[in-house]
């Protein structure tokens, strides 16, 4: 089976939700990569470095700068011919490309794997993470995205891929691109952060935010994170939400601080290696899967364990 | 214009679902059910639409078992119109909704159409996307704002570093993320002013569209127990288990 996994990247580097995907991909067979955007060299080499790709498509074209699905679905359509899976990082630019292609090719998508049971069969999360479900596909070509944090991610040297250009394609006309704000961060991206420290609708003030957890998060060098009661109460921006709706988390250390623990939130983050809570109410349901609990008020025993540690 | 919200009848967000002994499914016999949160956001910017004058007609669309009338009344309460029924007791997927909207977007032409961004029992997040691709429109997903100008719309979308706006040409396909509104409750006046709105009868077959499954469900397991773990007594003893599974600053 040859499998084409498309390449999530911001211009200059390839994304680490893209190596995951690699790595589900090659548990189907030959792994080829699509780089799509513009100018995108740079991305294409650091594509065909990525372990066990045999080709990399580079799809270099104006209209594929900002991912368009409707520019992009097409051209992605006509590689499908030769290709029997397209395997996408379930990341919020590949959950919107994926299904147009999909449709345009018949086939149901499988959304958001967690393994690969077979050739055509999957483990996927249903109702929030509350269910897992196996199926199995029974159309003539996979449309597949990935869960990044429930595959190892692919090593980035020893590939030596082909790059062959792709010249199908352009501007569909149906859309453009008006501008975008990015949250600017030096911290790890939540996704790929060893570890997390989020906060919940305990804290009560952005200022609260900013003054307990920020401090701990930059003591540890972990990622922000924030339930998705922190994010509408304004603390946060809306890119830091771990939740079913938000972000899928798996780090080494999760610190639960002032988040009760709803179904919506665990299924974010129940994955993590080890989790921390720390919450006032003994009963919080994110004691239930803590490793180390703690009950205590956030704002004595957070300023203390950050100067403690 | 025109708009469609199509809806869909859920397991309330509230409930813990629990997965059959058997491991067919998720047991959904005597459970609350209600309408999937991100149909809500979509019902509610449709009729905001109507109050800027905007919109001219909300119409909303539900694909599933008799039942699923009351979701539809639900949004009619919201302030839709009118409502379509397609009625069916076989279990539906992404593909094949799309396939059934598709061809009410034929017979109605309606300039938007909003959806939730996904249903939180499949958790796919496929059908409107999907329903781009087969009519051809620009699609605006997870949308937290929406402002049509003219012949266009403006959706600012939430990505995952922050968020983008794209400008589409209508008719185009918008998905609901969770901060685009506030959906409101439907008053009693409204409760029954709405069981008198229309509400047309339907089936898959009238619109030939062939709903078996392309991907079948093989088993339902519960998701792995994480073993329980400890109350510290204090931050001193939290530090040390910190330190012994090697956080430090």
């Amino acid at each position: 089976m040859k499998t084409l996994v498309w390449v999530e990247h911001d211009g200059s580097a390839v994304k680490d939700a893209t190596l995951a995907a690699v790595t589900a991909a090659s548990k189907l067979g030959e792994v080829h990569l699509l780089v799509a955007g513009a100018g995108v060299d740079g991305v294409a080499s650091a594509a065909a470095a990525i372990a066990g790709v045999a080709t990399v498509h580079v799809a270099d074209n104006a209209a594929f700068a900002n991912a368009l699905p409707e520019n992009l679905a097409p051209m992605i359509v006509d590689l499908m011919g030769s290709h029997d899976a397209f395997v996408v990082p379930a990341t919020t630019t590949g959950k919107n490309v994926a299904p147009r292609v999909a449709a345009l090719l018949d086939v149901m998508q499988i959304s958001e794997i967690l393994s690969v049971e077979g050739p055509k069969t999957f483990t996927r999360p249903i109702y929030a993470g509350n269910a897992i479900a196996t199926v199995e596909s029974s159309d003539s070509k996979l449309v597949l995205t990935v869960r990044g944090t429930a595959f190892e991610k692919a090593a980035t040297t020893g590939g030596s891929a082909s790059i062959e250009a792709v010249s199908a394609g352009g501007d569909a006309g149906l859309s453009s691109f008006v501008g975008s704000e990015i949250a600017a961060s030096e911290r790890p991206e939540l996704t790929s952060a060893k570890i997390i420290v989020s906060g919940g609708r305990a804290l009560g003030s952005s200022e609260a935010f900013e003054a307990t957890i920020t401090p701990l998060a930059d003591k540890l060098g972990a990622g922000l994170g924030a339930s998705r009661a922190a994010v509408d109460a304004g603390y946060v921006p809306n890119d830091y939400q771990v939740g079913q709706t938000g972000k899928i988390v798996a780090p080494e250390v999760y610190f639960a601080i002032g988040i009760s623990g709803a179904i919506q939130h665990l299924a974010g983050m129940k994955d993590s290696k080890t989790i921390v809570a720390i919450n006032k109410d003994e009963d919080a349901p994110i004691f239930q899967i803590a490793d180390y609990g703690l009950v205590a008020d956030l704002f004595t025993a957070v300023p203390e364990l950050t100067a403690k540690i | 214009m025109k708009i469609l919200v199509p809806v869909k009848r859920v397991l309330d967000y509230n409930v813990k679902p629990r997965v059959k002994a058997d491991g067919t499914g998720v047991d959904l016999a005597n459970v609350k059910m209600s309408m999937n949160p991100f149909d809500e956001i979509a019902v509610e910017e449709a009729i905001r639409l109507k109050e800027k004058g905007v919109a001219t007609e909300v119409i909303v669309a539900s694909i599933g078992p008799a039942k699923a009338q009351e979701t539809l009344r639900t949004a009619l309460a919201m302030g839709a119109d009118r409502a379509i029924l397609v009625q069916t007791d076989d279990e539906v997927e992404p593909l094949a909704i799309a396939k059934i909207l598709k061809a009410i977007v034929d017979g109605e032409t309606p300039s938007l159409v909003i959806l939730g961004k996904q249903a939180i029992d499949g958790d796919n997040n496929q059908t409107g996307q999907m329903l781009a691709a087969l009519t051809g429109y620009a699609q605006g997903t997870f949308a937290s704002a929406v402002n049509v100008d003219g012949d266009s719309v403006n959706v600012t979308r939430e990505v995952d570093g922050g968020l983008e706006t794209v400008k589409l040409k209508l008719p185009a396909i918008v998905t609901t993320d969770l901060r685009l509104n506030e959906p409101r409750y439907a008053s009693l006046p409204n409760i029954m002013k709405a069981k008198s709105k229309p509400l047309e009868n339907k089936t898959p077959a009238d619109y030939g569209v062939d709903t078996a499954l392309r991907v079948k469900t093989v088993k339902v397991s519960e998701p792995a127990v994480r073993s329980a773990g400890i109350k510290v007594a204090d931050v001193d003893e939290l530090v040390a288990k910190l330190k012994a599974i090697g956080v430090h600053s």
